[in-house]
């Protein structure tokens, strides 16, 4: 298995990670011999095998759809860690346009 | 097993802590300042230890010996100075995660097993050292540099709790905090030579530990002995409305003496095993079986997959639990060369995390894609019934599986930091522990080529209290 250039950086568009180009040659050799390791599950017999996602037996838990507040010091940390504000709102580049 | 000494304050496990509390031997401030002053000193040699808590470690301890020159009862954990890795976040203490893009991130609330543990009147010294994520099993991909193993600082502490396992192993703290996803809590502590158990997933709240892979992430404690193990996990485990998959305590099993039926599965002690480690694993169930242990070889098939099965479900999840890293919430955001949105993610994604994140990432994406999710992911979620069937077959005959904890001692520094599969394959006897989500612990068992060895101890669901008290059968032996 070897990942070819477009595959890589089609990759990094979905990881939405700006790499070098001696970045995604390297990674690409790199994630292109762990996915050879990974082909030696093809052996394994998993016909009529259901998946397994989580192993606790538990089904959904529900909660109400309700605001639980917090704390004015829990509030001022959350915002304090905000990049860019304005006022009490974060503020971001346009995602339309 | 670490020898205690009466009179100081050296290796002090958390019954001699309380002890000396109680009996006026020492204050908690005295203590706290004991550990501070030794983390001072000699971490700068380890690189143990990412934020020091001095102010708020003293201020607690100066609680703690109120109350006790009041004569107030203390609890057991009160007035115990502890180290917390540094993907659980303590409210307004830096969270780094070892990562560059929570470099300046601070904690805006208390992961639950921390208010928990503050609860209990825990002391906390600082957060520690870890692989970036916890994607790692050296503690060499931090952003803050590699922690180094205390026994001996040319070699690797493990991962990716390895400043946690390192903290113990140098009696900066009496005992810490890990995660394990895959072993990081089990291979640290058996490359330093203390103990870390890894508790059944839904046994502990995940709330407040960054997400790296949620199907597989526990929190547990490395101490320096079993007894200590058991008296941290009964104060951090229990159900949390926050975390969905923590399970109520009737789930948990009432310890059972008479079980001692012991199964070492064949395919753990073949091709790749270290000689001398075998060695000693095999002198360790020699012990048991003189103590009375029915000691029998058994098979899990599967174990051969469940490393590959962990290197798609581990970076799938990756993946997604990353994604919330994106320069606009917390954390480093690149926006002055940014022109638009998807800049500003592409552009702090790529600078601030490091090389293992992004291939864990970039693996994730690959496995999840359209064309290749029924071949790689749904493969390995089907692969992962089988593993888990494999355990719940062996523990009809069993009680207790023993293996290696890993196939080798500490290695070198620098030695395979640009090698992911062969630092991948160091996991190979942790990670089915975390793809069927049993228990399991690591204990020391001796050396080889003058490194700690680690007895790595599984049993069923829930069955926590039962290892360890074969974990503390085993030390006196």
């Amino acid at each position: 298995m070897h990942l070819s250039s477009e595959e890589i950086n089609h990759l990094a568009e979905l990881s939405r990670m700006e790499l070098s180009d001696k970045e995604k040659k390297k990674f690409g050799e790199q994630i292109s011999s762990i996915l050879d390791y990974l082909d030696k599950l093809r052996a394994v017999d998993t016909k009529d095998v259901p998946p397994t996602a989580q192993v606790t037996g538990q089904k959904n838990i529900w909660r109400e759809d309700e605001i639980k507040s917090c704390d004015e010091a829990t509030r001022k940390r959350l915002l304090d860690n905000l990049p860019e504000r304005e006022g009490d709102l974060m503020k971001t580049r346009a995602v339309f346009g | 097993m670490i020898r205690c000494f009466d009179d100081s304050m050296k290796n002090l496990t958390i019954k001699q802590v309380h002890g000396g509390l109680v009996k006026k031997k020492f204050t908690c401030e005295k203590l706290t300042q004991y550990y501070l002053d030794k983390i001072k000193k000699e971490d700068k040699k380890i690189n143990s230890v990412i934020t020091v808590t001095a102010d708020l470690a003293l201020e607690q301890a100066k609680f703690v010996d109120r109350k006790i020159a009041m004569d107030e009862e203390i609890g057991l954990l009160e007035g115990v100075p502890c180290l917390i890795k540094d993907n659980i976040l303590l409210a307004g203490v830096p969270a780094t995660a070892g990562s560059k893009i929570l470099e300046n991130y601070i904690a805006a609330y208390d992961a639950t097993v921390i208010k928990k543990l503050k609860e209990a009147g825990v002391i906390f010294l600082g957060k520690t050292n870890m692989d970036e994520f916890a994607m790692g099993s050296t503690t060499e991909t931090s952003y803050f540099g590699p922690t180094h193993n205390p026994r001996d600082i040319k070699r690797v502490p493990g991962g990716s709790s390895g400043g946690s396992a390192a903290g113990v192993a140098a009696d900066f703290c009496v005992f810490a905090l890990g995660s394990d996803t895959g072993g990081s809590i089990r291979q640290p502590a058996s490359f330093c030579g203390v103990t870390g158990l890894k508790p059944t997933y839904g046994a502990v709240s995940r709330y407040g530990l960054m997400a790296m892979a949620s199907s597989l992430d526990q929190i547990g404690p490395i101490t320096k002995c079993a007894e200590d193990a058991e008296i941290v996990f009964d104060a951090i485990r229990g159900q949390d409305d926050k975390d969905s998959t923590t399970v109520p305590n009737s789930r948990f099993q009432i310890p059972d003496s008479k079980k001692i039926r012991i199964g070492l599965p064949k395919e753990c002690f073949g091709e790749g095993l270290d000689g001398e480690v075998h060695a000693r694993i095999r002198e360790a169930a020699m012990k048991l079986a003189e103590a009375g242990a029915e000691i029998k070889e058994i098979s899990l098939p599967h174990t051969d997959y469940a490393l590959a099965v962990y290197y798609i479900l581990m970076p799938a999840e990756v993946s997604a639990n990353l994604a919330r890293y994106d320069g606009q919430r917390y954390g480093l955001s690149v926006r002055d060369r940014a022109v638009n949105l998807f800049e500003i993610y592409a552009k702090s994604r790529g600078e601030g995390f490091g090389n293992e994140v992004r291939r864990r990432i970039m693996l994730g994406c690959y496995v999840l894609s359209h064309g290749y999710y029924d071949a790689y992911y749904k493969k390995a979620m089907q692969v992962r019934s089988l593993v888990k069937r494999d355990f719940d077959k062996a523990f009809l005959d069993v009680d207790f599986i023993l293996t290696p904890t890993a196939p080798m001692v500490a290695w070198k520094l620098g030695a395979i930091v640009d090698d992911p599969l062969t630092m991948y394959l160091s996991d190979i006897y942790t990670v089915s522990a975390n793809v069927a989500g049993i228990p399991g612990i690591s204990v020391p068992c001796g050396e080889a080529h003058k490194m700690p060895v680690g007895l790595q101890i599984l049993g069923r669901p829930f069955e926590e209290k039962n290892i360890l008290n074969l974990a503390k059968e085993f030390e006196k032996l």
